[in-house]
């Protein structure tokens, strides 16, 4: 028999940098900005919270680690390495009004390497005594759970067994959803992201939105970067290890047609695709695990499909993505 | 007080800046770049920043061996970047090089351990270059025949087939691993070199080299000078005027994505067949993805892509040098080109735009802060 | 200057260029409250550039405005809100995807969460006042034309705009729709509001205004109030001599049916029905004029005969000169008419957008309509390159070379590079759609004279226009649409204007009217 209890938990902490990475990218794709640097941001955010915490921890000795402090500063590090990211990617396509998938994917380049790099050298660079980058402290802060959680059974197991920036992140979306339909910004960002000169000619500052949906897509998304390294992989770093998620990020906000509130379920049930193959009675035969892990690709691709078939007026990209805005265009 | 004061800079679109001027810009910012990289390296190394740059064209250019190794990778993003050039200047944005390369790299290493004893090795050669430019067609055809269709969203969809395809390919090299459980292919027909490119002058990269240069000039040739070239350029230019003037364009669109993904099937023939004589799901190294920036860079040009595909991996194969002199991580590399392309993206803006700045601007502000 | 009246706004000395191009030049003018001003100047003369300026979408180069009698910078179209001005562009500024109340109130500062019900009654509220329909909870996308301009019109009102501005707002309107919203117009002026309202329909201007204010070549001629001036005057201000359209109009020769469309009918991409049962025959050496109110299914008459359009019905038949073979193109596209041999040029309304490529330099656009000829893999370049040279100088196209991007030449030059190439390929058939549109006098009579001599080579022309004076005196008979069905088809020698005017707005009108 299948095993929920089992599969749950772990689909979710798939599901959770995704769902992260999906929000901050829906609020970047609404305002008509297409983020192909994504996975770059989510490695940076990592990563930055990686070196605060690193820095934090090995210059501090173990007896007098605050929590508070070995969360805040992970988490301000990330805070602030993605939303540099995000700055650049719109000093690029908005100030510069360079080509936004060239941006992205220079910006996926540059994040990783970053990641990369300083996941490889941060021990050298710091001249640290450590065999290796191993943020078990910081991680048990990321990894708390309600006390009480375990004594529920399974309840307790699918519910409430994940660290706090899991329920962050479905608070997040819910926000991000409730900001878009039911918000004047939120109304405004979306009208941004269709039609960039009517927006301009409504009075909106259609830069000052990009900015802002931008960066702020960003800042969420780095949140998943950290919350894979500091939670799912327990405070220890290695390279490429984050892998493809910020590529599947992208595809959940399609598969989501740009609701940040079904991306809750959206990514848990990619999570589940992600992981589908350890759950899956395949025998000896390890081929078949490897052509399971196309399906949330598939999926998606179905998707994409299926909504240019409907040609439906909803439920459609804005119409505006991947191009930049030049208001004397003529 | 109400008064709205003069926008501080106001931009303009610039009538088309001489060549000249384009790359004069396009040079400082290249220049700029390499100074900031030379900060950053400084920085984190301690090393004189010209010992730096030495050491980066040391690692290129410094033994013969080096030299060939440059050359191979030069040729081997060259191609993807002028197989995504047609599909560009259709203004279809194909970022699943990546996924047509793994796929002509799949259908290579298929026919190279399936096929010997069967067909004779100059038959097999043939067949493996059919198979591959098949195989990367196809899986180019598959997102434009939605584009052409239904207009789905290219960039999304050949994304989407890219993992489609690693997936595909690490499902066979379980099948075909050797030895068993390794996780690996191997070197495939190590003993009978059957499959293999022949080697020029015991060269193992001259072949691909010489092949990439006779492609480059193709492509060059098709682009400009062919009515297939013309009908991509009107289709990118305006697919009304295309329809206008007859062009089937859903026909283009096929047509041309077809011929991109097979020269990134041609790329897989050539990494496996010509130098790597195994298949991993890492082969292609994110060429598909730097093919992109490399081709764009050049504004679609086969032979600026010369310069561009030759100055991202000096700088790639030059950062993993400094890296390992001071004993830093490989992806340092990745770090100092990233910049370089933020730089060179950031100065074409100065190549289409114009800035005014208001006059007495440093006045004003001045005035205005006295004010406060 | 009136006593009684107080300034809204004043523009002095505004300049803005855009290239080489001078859209307006050192223009003033004076907008009055409780008084609607027609902006009347023709194509090109930078009436909406100058409005544009006022809106915030344009920057002048130079100049200063004042809007109550205070100096003032417009930034962004929120710097003109905040001063009260709104606009209403000929393009609908409006967002497919969201409903008319979204619409209305995008941009608008006020409390973070959105209640869409009081933005509905407030909706409700201004429409009852000055006698609108609108439904707020309605997409954009679901609307009529005439229901979009209703949701712009409230939109500025919403923001509480005194000073409303325009762009030729009755060009995609019915009669029907064009009286009610001219009732509103005046609703709204005896309220208070300024108004200006910028066309080049002398009847509009004669209809709707107090005062009219005239432009030409992006200078300002004058203004005056509209009970003392009369047409002439101010078409002689607008053209800045008086018109005397002398096109020629040689009888047709040897006229033989060339193009046969009976009862076409064609769908529009939403289904809407663009043309109804359209049925007349063009002959050779005879210019075919269709008239209508723009919207009035022009472009999918041209479009479907192309073979650019799917006709949903009917057929249309080409016959062949000599043999008298005939051809049905109903169902076939460019490429098939063409290899058909059937020599069919046309000309779009949208030149650049359609006709031609706009970054493409003179020759390989010229290359467009031969660049498939010849067995071989590779294009011939130097076919093209002859004939670009051959038409700049025929036709007088003012260029800096061949090698110009067409973009970057002025709109007469743009037409006749793309007349010229359509011309060249000597075709039985010839369609244009407002061939002198946004054009000089001079480069007009240029097109016109091209035409004729295409009419003498014994080809069909099928002219869509807009100018009325134009259509009489240029064309041999007038097919004339109204809401897509053929309301008549006259001589055009000996109709009116009068009686054609009425035709376009009116299934048969005028039959029997003289």
């Amino acid at each position: 028999m299948f095993d929920f209890i089992a599969f749950i938990p772990r689909a979710v902490t798939q599901g959770v940098p995704l769902m992260l990475g999906s929000t901050g990218e829906t609020l970047t794709q609404k305002s008509g900005n297409l983020n192909l640097g994504l996975p770059g941001v989510m490695y940076v955010g990592a990563i930055c919270g990686v070196i605060g915490s690193f820095i934090y921890e090995t210059g501090t000795p173990a007896e007098s680690i605050n929590g508070f402090l070995a969360v805040m500063i992970p988490l301000l590090s990330c805070l602030a390495g993605s939303l540099l990211m995000g700055l650049l990617y719109c000093f690029l396509t908005v100030t510069l009004r360079a080509n936004q998938n060239v941006t992205g994917l220079a910006m996926t380049t540059f994040g990783v390497g970053f990641g990369n790099f300083f996941g490889g050298s941060l021990i050298k660079l710091t001249d640290s005594e450590v065999p290796s980058i191993a943020l078990s402290a910081t991680s048990s802060y990321f990894k708390a759970t309600l006390p009480f959680a375990d004594k529920l059974g399974w309840f307790g197991e699918i519910f409430l067994s994940y660290g706090m920036l899991a329920y962050i992140a479905i608070v997040i979306a819910i926000i991000s959803s409730y900001f878009l339909k039911r918000t004047r910004p939120g109304l405004n960002l979306r009208a941004v992201g269709e039609d960039p000169a009517t927006a301009d000619a409504a009075g909106i500052n259609v830069t000052r939105y990009k900015y802002k949906a931008t960066c702020i897509g960003c800042m969420i998304a780095g949140l998943g970067g950290l919350y894979y390294v500091m939670d799912y992989s327990s405070g220890i770093w290695s390279n490429d290890a984050f892998g493809d998620r910020g590529w599947l990020a992208i595809a959940l906000v399609i598969f989501t047609m740009w609701r940040p509130a079904v991306g809750i379920v959206a990514s848990i049930l990619f999570g589940g695709l992600y992981i589908l193959y350890l759950f899956i009675p395949t025998g000896t035969n390890l081929a078949v695990k490897e052509l399971y892990k196309m399906l949330p690709y598939l999926v998606t691709i179905a998707v994409l499909i299926i909504v240019s078939l409907k040609k439906s007026r909803e439920n459609q990209p804005p119409a505006h993505l991947g191009l930049s805005y030049f208001r004397e265009e003529r | 007080m109400n008064k709205t004061r003069e926008p501080l800079v106001h931009i303009s679109r610039r009538d088309t800046l001489p060549w000249y001027k384009a790359w004069g810009i396009r040079a400082a910012a290249i220049a700029a770049a390499l100074v900031v990289c030379a900060v950053i390296t400084t920085l984190l190394t301690g090393e004189n920043p010209i010992e730096v740059y030495a050491a980066m064209i040391d690692g290129n250019f410094g033994t013969s061996r080096r030299i060939w190794v440059l050359l191979q990778n030069v040729a081997m993003l060259l191609i993807v970047s002028l197989a995504v050039t047609p599909a560009f200047k259709m203004r279809f944005w194909n970022i699943g090089g990546e996924g047509q390369i793994m796929m002509g790299c799949l259908a290579t290493a298929a026919c190279m351990i399936c096929l010997p004893g069967v067909v004779p090795n100059w038959l097999l050669i043939i067949i493996m270059v059919i198979a591959s430019a098949t195989a990367g067609g196809i899986w180019g055809l598959i997102p434009a025949f939605f584009k052409a269709k239904w207009n789905t969203n290219e960039t999304l969809f050949t994304l989407m087939m890219n993992y489609v395809a690693t997936q595909l390919v690490a499902f066979f090299i379980i099948i075909w691993e050797s030895p068993k459980g390794s996780g690996h292919v191997g070197i495939i027909n190590a003993d009978s070199q059957i499959g293999w490119f022949p080697t020029i002058g015991g060269n193992k990269y001259m072949l691909n080299v010489l092949i990439v240069a006779v492609i480059t000039a193709a492509m060059y040739v098709y682009l400009k000078y062919t009515k297939h070239g013309y009908e991509i350029s009107v289709v990118g230019e305006s697919e009304r005027t295309a329809r206008y003037v007859g062009i089937k364009v859903e026909r283009v669109i096929m047509r041309t994505m077809i011929i991109s993904g097979a020269l990134c099937g041609i790329t897989g023939l050539l990494l496996v067949a010509g130098t790597d004589h195994t298949i991993t799901t890492t082969l292609s190294a994110s060429r598909g993805f730097t093919a992109v920036m490399v081709s764009w860079l050049a504004k679609f040009s086969p032979i600026f892509m010369v310069f561009t595909s030759l100055l991202i991996e000096f700088l790639g194969r030059g950062a993993s040098e400094i890296a390992t002199d001071f004993g830093l991580n490989e992806a340092f590399g990745d770090i100092l080109t990233g910049v370089i392309l933020f730089f060179i993206i950031g100065c074409e803006f100065f190549i289409t735009y114009r800035l005014h700045f208001r006059k007495s601007a440093a006045h004003e502000a001045k005035e205005a802060a006295e004010n406060v | 200057m009136d006593s009684g009246k107080i300034a809204a706004v004043q523009m002095r000395n505004i300049t803005k260029s855009f290239g080489s191009v001078m859209a307006n030049d050192r223009v003033w003018l004076d907008i009055y409250k409780g008084e609607i001003l027609a902006l009347l100047g023709e194509n090109g003369s930078g009436k909406t550039t100058l409005m544009n300026m006022l809106s915030g979408i344009y920057y002048p180069d130079a100049g200063q405005i004042f809007v109550d009698g205070r100096e003032v910078v417009i930034r962004s179209p929120k710097d003109a809100f905040d001063l009260g001005i709104g606009m209403i562009h000929q393009h609908f500024k409006l967002v497919d995807v969201l409903t008319a109340a979204e619409n209305i109130i995008l941009g608008l500062h006020g409390e973070g969460k959105l209640d869409m019900k009081a933005v509905a009654a407030r909706v409700r509220e201004i429409s009852g006042r000055y006698g609108f329909e609108v439904d707020p909870n309605q997409k954009v996308y679901d609307m009529s034309v005439s229901q979009k301009q209703t949701v712009e019109i409230v939109k500025v009102l919403y923001r509480g705009a005194d000073i409303l501005i325009l762009d030729e707002p009755t060009a995609v309107l019915t009669p029907q729709e064009t009286d009610k919203l001219f009732a509103v117009l005046r609703n709204m002026r005896d309220d208070g509001k300024a108004i200006v309202i910028i066309t080049h329909k002398l009847n509009e201007v004669e209809a709707i205004s107090d005062r009219v204010a005239i432009l030409r070549h992006g200078h300002f001629v004058g203004d005056m109030p509209t009970a003392q001036t009369n047409a002439g005057e101010m078409t002689n201000m607008m053209v800045g001599r008086p018109v005397v359209l002398n096109i020629e109009r040689p009888e047709p020769k040897n006229a033989e049916p060339r193009l046969e469309v009976s009862h076409l009918t064609v769908h529009d991409e939403e289904g809407v029905k663009k043309l109804d049962d359209v049925s007349f025959t063009a002959y050779s050496g005879e210019i075919l004029g269709v008239a209508g109110i723009s919207g009035s299914g022009q472009k999918e008459l041209l479009e479907a005969i192309a073979g650019l359009h799917r006709a949903e019905g009917g057929s249309i038949t080409y016959i062949e000169p000599g043999t008298g073979a005939r051809e049905e193109l109903v169902g076939k596209d460019p490429r098939d008419i063409s290899d058909m041999g059937v020599a069919l040029s046309f000309v779009p309304e949208d030149r650049l957008g359609m006709g031609l490529v706009g970054d493409m330099d003179l020759s390989e656009n010229m290359m467009l309509r031969s660049f498939r000829r010849g067995r071989g893999f590779f294009t011939d370049r130097k076919a093209p390159h002859q004939l670009a040279e051959r038409v700049v100088k025929e036709l007088a196209v003012n260029t800096p070379s061949i090698e110009t991007p067409v973009r970057r030449l002025s709109g007469g030059n743009v037409q006749k590079v793309l007349v010229g190439r359509e011309i060249s390929s000597a075709p039985t058939v010839l369609l244009t759609a407002y061939a002198v549109r946004g054009l000089d006098i001079n480069s007009s009579y240029t097109i016109y004279d091209l035409i004729n001599k295409q009419k003498e080579r014994g080809v069909a022309v099928v002219y869509v226009g807009e100018d009325l004076d134009v259509l009489l005196e240029l064309s041999d008979r007038i097919l004339v649409l109204c809401g897509g069905k053929v309301s008549g088809l006259i001589p055009g020698r000996g109709a009116t204007k009068r009686r054609v005017g009425l035709m376009m707005t009116r299934l048969g009108g005028g039959e029997g009217d003289e």
